[in-house]
This record gives C-alpha cells, sequence and structure tokens, in this order.
C-alpha cells in the first residue's frame, strides 16, 4: 500500500530538511475519518438530547435512576442544529458505516504496510521511567521532536494513537452497534460485553467524550507544533524538520 | 502567521458547521443519506440470523415502572366508547391480500395459544423498559387468514391520530412471521392499559419502540406500501423520516 519511501533529503544542505512522513494510506484516512468522526459527534449530540439522560445495566427511561443528567447539547455542536432525531440519525447511521468500515481497512492496511509496527509500536526503552520522564519535559517545554530521530513519533503520541485507533473507536462501534435491536437480537454478547444496552448506551458516550478530549489536545498540539508544516504533512507526506 | 493560520481553522470549523446544515436540508443528501439506512437493513439481513431472537428476561429484571409514550389515549368517541364497554363489541379485522378476511374479538384473541414474553422495549430516542408482553402470534393470525401470494408486508392500522394522521406501522413477512412478533392483549400479567395501547399492541421485538403499534384495529396484508398514508410504511417514517426499517 505505501510506496517505497523517497529518499531521505539530506542533498539540500542549504535548505530545511524535509521528511516524507506520512504514506497516502495515512493521509486519506485520516481526512476521511476526521470529516467523519466530526459529523458522528454533532449528530450524535443531537441524538443523546432526544433523551439526555445516561443509565447503567439493562434498562433506563424517565423513572429509573440516572447517573448522568445533562442539559440540551446547544445547535452549534448538533447536526443538525435544529431539533430533529430522524435527521441526525440518517447523519449517524450512514457515517457509522464509514467510519467502521474505513477503520477496519485502515487498520488492515497499516498492519500489512507495517506502519503500525514500525510506528506505532510501544517498546521496552520507550517505558523505562528515565525516557517518560525525558518525553514528559520535553513535552512540557513544548519540544516535540528528538533531533536525532525527528520523524519517530514520541512516547504520548504512540499512547494517543494507539489508544484512539485501537481502544476508542472500536469501543465507539461496538457500543454503537450494541445499541441496535437488531443487532442485540442476533449477536447478544455484544450487550453482555457491557453489561447491558443503557450500559453500552453510556460506554458510547464516555468514549465520544475520550474521543472529543484527543481532538481538542491533538488540534492545540498541531497549532502548537505548527500548523501549516503539519497540515501539509497530513495533505502533501512531506513534513520539514523544526529547526 | 500563527495567528492567521488559526483564525482560518476557526472560520473553517465554523463554515464546515454552516455547510452541513446547508447540507441537512438538501433532498439530494437526504436520498443519499437514506441509502445508509438501506446499507444497514442489507447488512443485517443478509449477514445476522432473521430467526434470531430477542433476549428475554427474567421476572426479577423488568423495569419497576414502564413509562407510556406516544399517545396516551387515543381520545375519540368510538374508542373511548370501546374503553367503556371493556372492548366487549371491538373487533380486529384482518384484510387486504388475504384468502379469509378475518373479525375478531378480543375473547378470539385470548382463547388462541399464547406466547408470554419479557422482553427489552428499546425507545428510538435512546430509552429502554423491560416488561411483560402476552398474545397470540401474528403469524397464527396471519394463517388464519391465509396471505396470497403476493402480500409481501403487512400494515397495522390503529385508533390514534398522531398532528391529524392516523397513526399506523407496517414490517416484512421476515418479522411478521417471527416467533417473538405477537399482537398483546396483557403487559405484565394485566390486560393492556389505554396508555399501554389497549386493547392490543405489536410487539415487534428486533425493532425500535415505534414500531410497535398501539390500538391496533386492523391488519392488512399489502403488496406495496406506496398509496398508504404518505407511502412511507409508517406515521413516524411519513411525518419524521425515522427509518422504516427500525432494527438499527
Amino acid at each position: 500500500m505505501e510506496p517505497a519511501a523517497p529518499p531521505r533529503t539530506d542533498d539540500a544542505p542549504t535548505g530545511p530538511q524535509r521528511i516524507y512522513r506520512h504514506g497516502p494510506f495515512t493521509r486519506i484516512w485520516h481526512w476521511i475519518n476526521a470529516v467523519t468522526v466530526i459529523i458522528m459527534i454533532a449528530s450524535g449530540l443531537m441524538i443523546f438530547n432526544a433523551h439526555p439522560r445516561l443509565y447503567w445495566g439493562q434498562y433506563g427511561a424517565n423513572f429509573d435512576a440516572a447517573w448522568l443528567e445533562l442539559p440540551r447539547f446547544p445547535w452549534f455542536v448538533t447536526l443538525p442544529s435544529t431539533y430533529s432525531l430522524a435527521i441526525a440519525r440518517h447523519w449517524h447511521l450512514f457515517f457509522a458505516l464509514v467510519l467502521a468500515f474505513a477503520l477496519a481497512i485502515y487498520m488492515i492496511g497499516s498492519l500489512v504496510n507495517r506502519h503500525i509496527q514500525r510506528d506505532l509500536r510501544i517498546r521496552r526503552r520507550d517505558l523505562s521511567a528515565a525516557h517518560v520522564r525525558a518525553d514528559l519535559k520535553a513535552h512540557w517545554e513544548l519540544r516535540f521532536h528528538d533531533p536525532a530521530r525527528p520523524q519517530a513519533y514520541n512516547l504520548f503520541q504512540k499512547l494517543s494513537y494507539v489508544g484512539v485507533i485501537f481502544v476508542l473507536l472500536p469501543l465507539l462501534i461496538l457500543s454503537g452497534l450494541a445499541l441496535s435491536p437488531g443487532m442485540d437480537a442476533a449477536w447478544p454478547w455484544l450487550t453482555d460485553l457491557f453489561g447491558g444496552r443503557q450500559s453500552a448506551r453510556s460506554v458510547h458516550f464516555i468514549a465520544m467524550a475520550l474521543t472529543s478530549g484527543f481532538i481538542v489536545v491533538h488540534l492545540t498540539l498541531v497549532i502548537l507544533a505548527g500548523p501549516f508544516n503539519e497540515v501539509r504533512s497530513m495533505v502533501t507526506g512531506w513534513w520539514r524538520v523544526p529547526e | 502567521m500563527r495567528i492567521s493560520r488559526r483564525s482560518l481553522l476557526v472560520t473553517g470549523a465554523g463554515g464546515m458547521l454552516a455547510g452541513c446544515d446547508a447540507a441537512v436540508r438538501s433532498p439530494t443528501v437526504q436520498s443519499v443519506l437514506a441509502r445508509g439506512d438501506d446499507a444497514h437493513r442489507f447488512l443485517q439481513r443478509s449477514v445476522l440470523d432473521r430467526t434470531s431472537l430477542a433476549r428475554e428476561f427474567r421476572a426479577d429484571q423488568m423495569s419497576p415502572r414502564f413509562r407510556v409514550n406516544g399517545t396516551a389515549n387515543p381520545g375519540t368517541p368510538d374508542y373511548a366508547a370501546h374503553v367503556a364497554s371493556r372492548f366487549a363489541d371491538w373487533r380486529l379485522t384482518i384484510d387486504g391480500l388475504v384468502a379469509r378476511p378475518l373479525s375478531l374479538s378480543l375473547a378470539d384473541l385470548r382463547s388462541m395459544p399464547q406466547r408470554a414474553q419479557i422482553t427489552r422495549h428499546d425507545c428510538v430516542e435512546g430509552w429502554s423498559a423491560i416488561g411483560k408482553w402476552q398474545g397470540p402470534h401474528l403469524a397464527r393470525l396471519l394463517d388464519l387468514a391465509g396471505l396470497t401470494p403476493a402480500a409481501r408486508f403487512i400494515v397495522f392500522h390503529c385508533a390514534d391520530a398522531i398532528g391529524g394522521a392516523p397513526y399506523y406501522e407496517s414490517i416484512d413477512l421476515i418479522d411478521a412471521w417471527h416467533p417473538q412478533t405477537i399482537l398483546a392483549w396483557a403487559m405484565n400479567d394485566a390486560p393492556l392499559t389505554v396508555g399501554h395501547g389497549a386493547p392490543v399492541r405489536l410487539r415487534v421485538e428486533r425493532q425500535l419502540g415505534y414500531k410497535h403499534a398501539k390500538y391496533v384495529m386492523r391488519i392488512e396484508a399489502v403488496a406495496s406500501l406506496a398509496g398508504i398514508g404518505g407511502g412511507g410504511g409508517g406515521l413516524w417514517e411519513d411525518r419524521s423520516g425515522y427509518e422504516w426499517y427500525a432494527g438499527i
């Protein structure tokens, strides 16, 4: 899937060093997923507005104890902006298919082209106390790249990308499937996995909140690291090593 | 430089939301999105076991209080008269593409072989409630009437109306013949209350709540849903655009 990496351009000693950082497979998935996740969150918040209470267990409705009850989300974060559960469901269910199949293809493709093993695998040395401390300190000082290996992801990047790709997104998909009465009948293990449909709905909401948290941190760091260079690298693949 | 990029991002995000809302209103977008519902139905019908049963629960797992939703009382003079006479003169009509149209009393339905099931009711809004339902199999009623080969959908005409439009719902023959699809006249071991759809409501356990038509007066076998109500196969489908296949 991923072409042979073009030569690292150290033949231009006067200009800044450029690195081919993101393969086309990663870039295409990133943008499909970015649009999809934003649509999923916005339409999901509208769906949540239809019954803004969350429960644990198999059942839960107005007379049952909710562990979380929120005011309705405002118009500027919901899709559509005015109340329509039906339209929100159309968007949510359509893009659920995009989210799930794109993620499955990306996971398989990135294992085959070894992106995951090469760039996202958390190695033993990443986890040594000294390394974690050094990474933390570097983050705190807004130094995001190891000058010796600028293209390598640091521990926190690896943890967050692995967490989103292998934990949060699959959790969102599985807990979303568990909300479907048709799926529940055919695959009862789906509801069992979460301890009931209302628990699955709560997990779905929590995973959405964590994903939203990831997006906020991700965008903040893109801005801090130099948004033009970062966005360009996710469009063209080429990333300029900060000086 | 950095400031302008940031403001570009912020403006871009705002513009995207506004763009989404414009897109929401576009009929083309609506029809493309509706293909997503078709895809879900196709995937469920082709990948999953069509005869799988919805989970049944123990009596101690039932909701302490099962909320009434949708119409709480049809409120028409005809319906009020039925309530007053405890549905003694009420008849369920089964007609359409059938060999033998039927007219059944509540006593007829109660004397037929029964199925009782404790199942979870999932509202499209997101809440769930677990209750016990009892009544004859819909399949048994349809067998008595004898569907003609042209019949493809079963339509339920109801006594209530929402926004002036009579409530109706429809299911395909896969769900009509599903062993848990019953016409419930009892809920939680008591005759159905007015709030929950007396005298009978449909239970179609692998779909969302709005498919479980209350106050059923007439069951019609049809070849096509076009020409019934708004043609969408149900009041909520016509009125707000909810999915006809509500197993999602």
